[in-house]
């Protein structure tokens, strides 16, 4: 707990902690979307997502290899990880979007390990990272450090979760997506074509897990076996927020992600990852716990 | 097929099974590591495929076992502070009677901390269902790679050294060969009797329908946690010995192995078919068979054919092969068809 009294001592300091965790948190909630829009409209935990994150990141990493400006990735690798989303859907979800959610928990299960041992085979297990050279914000007579990254990271969330809730409230295909999320039989009855709605809501969410692999791979470092810990992100984020509430997902991920700098810094960095998946399995007991006072279950 | 015919292959595979590290010797770690796969496979079959709870975590139990019997071991005969070079070199030959004292008190050890672990975690996380248990599971058994790969106490990220076997007679292999291949018969006994008295038929009745089964008058907290219970003392059982058979245990590749026997015991599970008694066998002697051939031809891809063999059998092939062969022939199963008898 030396690291208490630190914070005690210099109060900036954790300022410090708390504006880079908030604006950590703006990269996980970028994921987030996309589970909680896969989540809503398919009713499939899509335990992928870590891995199409670091997809993302790697697509980045290596066009700033051939010399383009990473940040030109965001685009990019949201464009390549669609085409990946659209091929994964045609290949193996749209075959499970209707069974029992053990098949359909098991087979992203097996596609994540696939990707994952893939990216291995393919990209090898360096950790690796692509600096987008933008510089460092110093505050408070240069007692606090920020990477410009990060703000526009958080522009970027900001903006796409805007264009997002723009694109399902608007365009054909988005009321296609919210009407399907609603009752898909429904849907299909009014002539929409579901398939096509589940292929695009997949693409989609894998669009926004490479959105923000790219910034993940220029504020942080990727390597094929960190996936899993932006899904549990993701996850936990969706479950504080509930489903259908992008606002909501943007709060309860710059909170994860301020809690998670502070548990950092205090229990040691060694920690850090131990604190994110015991605060999965403490968020869903304390959510259950408190549901089953008033006899319902989480389901 | 006629009567002694069977009984006679039957005692010729039983031979072959006792006397295989003997015909062997170059193999004995790996046949005793099928003996844990068909342990692990069988122990997943409890919670995912007799009772529908789709558990990614009980590797948690196979790793505080093995840490749990490591620090009795160590705690009992050697000074902590010395003792992580001491076992490096040869000067700390335990005899084999202190050597199995220790390894009894630490499985012992072991297994009673899983049931209060399971009891406990039990009580938080069995009141889940569905997806949030699944991810709530996958999410334990990583935190408690992490944690134990960041405890000092427990030699942190390098691991910990498990007291060397003594020498004697018989060696390692042959000994961990036949405490596998024990406790893994015992396992299946135990599991065929459990799921034959009312037990099975409660947990099968919370597969089917949990809210049902609750309001029958089932006590359904109660059964769930037995059933992980039941796992979790196997698994801290098996995990203490493998720890010794390896003889050096790393957090996160041998304790907390999640993308290895966490996954594998799914993968054995649901390949032999989910919910039979014999499915988790067959799918875990077929596994492991197969993987050796993988591990010797594929280099490296291996674990990629792992991620397409499991979304392969879970989207085409999601009975199993026990569970196809049912359906197939469901008269062999003691079920009634008509027109057949």
């Amino acid at each position: 707990m030396d690291n208490l009294l630190l914070l005690v001592d210099a109060p900036v300091f954790s300022l410090q902690l708390l504006i880079d965790g908030l604006l950590a948190g703006a990269i996980f909630a970028l994921a987030a979307y996309g589970m909680a829009l896969v989540w809503g409209v398919m009713n499939i935990i899509n335990i992928t997502q870590g891995e199409f994150v670091i997809l993302g990141g790697f697509v980045t990493l290596y066009l700033s290899y051939l010399g383009v400006h990473p940040l030109w990735g965001v685009p990019v690798s949201a464009l390549a990880l669609f085409i990946v989303g659209w091929g994964v859907y045609r290949l193996v979800i749209f075959r499970i979007v209707d069974r029992d959610l053990f098949i359909s928990i098991l087979a992203t299960f097996g596609i994540s390990i696939l990707l994952q041992q893939l990216m291995n085979q393919i990209f090898g297990a360096d950790i690796q990272n692509a600096d987008p050279n933008l510089g460092t914000l110093f505050l408070f007579n240069d007692d606090v450090a920020i990477a410009n990254i990060k703000f526009v990271a958080l522009a970027i969330t900001i903006v796409v979760g805007a264009l997002l809730i723009l694109f399902l409230r608007k365009s054909r295909i988005g009321q296609a997506i919210r009407a399907t999320a609603q009752s898909a039989r429904a849907a299909r009855l009014m002539g929409i074509d579901t398939d096509r709605v589940y292929a695009t809501t997949y693409a989609l969410n894998a669009a926004l897990c490479g959105a923000t692999g790219s910034l993940v791979v220029m504020t942080w470092v990727i390597h094929p076996f960190i996936g899993l810990i932006y899904t549990v992100r993701s996850f936990m984020i969706v479950v504080v927020a509930g489903l259908g509430n992008l606002a909501g997902v943007v709060v309860a991920g710059l909170g994860l992600g301020a809690v998670e700098n502070f548990a950092g810094f205090l229990l040691g960095t060694e920690f850090q990852a131990a604190f994110v998946f015991s605060l999965l399995v403490i968020i869903l007991v304390w959510r259950n716990y408190r549901l089953g006072k008033k006899r319902q279950y989480l389901r | 097929m006629n009567k002694a015919l069977r009984t006679s292959l039957g005692m010729a595979l039983a031979l072959l099974i006792l006397a295989a590290p003997l015909i062997l010797p170059n193999y004995q770690t790996q046949l005793a590591v099928l003996w844990l796969m068909v342990l692990l496979a069988l122990t997943w079959d409890i919670m995912g495929g007799q009772m529908g709870y789709n558990s990614f975590g009980n590797i948690v139990y196979f790793g505080v076992g093995m840490y749990t019997t490591a620090v009795i071991q160590r705690g009992l005969f050697f000074d902590i502070d010395e003792y992580a070079h001491v076992a490096g070199g040869t000067g700390s030959q335990l005899s084999l009677l202190d050597y199995l004292l220790g390894l009894g008190l630490g499985l012992t050890g072991g297994a009673l901390l899983c049931v209060v672990l399971a009891v406990i975690l039990g009580a938080g996380i069995l009141g889940l269902r569905g997806h949030y248990f699944a991810i709530c599971t996958l999410g334990l058994g990583i935190a408690a790679g992490e944690i134990a790969s960041g405890w000092d106490y427990l030699g942190a990220g390098s691991g910990l050294v498990t007291p060397l076997f003594p020498e004697t007679f018989f060696g390692r292999g042959i000994f961990f060969y036949y405490y596998f291949l024990t406790l893994a018969s015992l396992t299946f006994v135990v599991l065929r009797y459990l799921y034959s008295e009312r037990f099975g038929l409660a947990i099968n009745a919370i597969r089917d329908d949990e809210d049902k089964a609750e309001s029958m008058g089932l006590y359904t907290t109660r059964y769930k946690t037995i059933a992980w219970s039941v796992s979790a003392v196997f698994l801290a059982l098996a995990g203490g010995a493998y720890g010794n058979l390896i003889g050096f245990i790393d957090p996160l590749d041998v304790a907390f192995a999640g993308p290895t026997f966490g996954v594998w015991m799914v993968l054995m599970a649901i390949l032999g078919g989910k919910g039979t008694v014999w499915g988790p066998v067959i799918g875990a002697t077929i596994f492991h068979i197969t993987q050796e051939l993988f591990w010797t031809y594929l280099l490296g891809w291996q674990r990629v054919a792992l991620g397409l063999l499991i979304v392969v059998i879970v989207v085409f092939f999601p009975l199993g092969i026990l569970g196809w062969i049912r359906e197939r022939w469901p008269e062999r199963f003691g079920e009634r068809v008509e027109g057949k008898q």
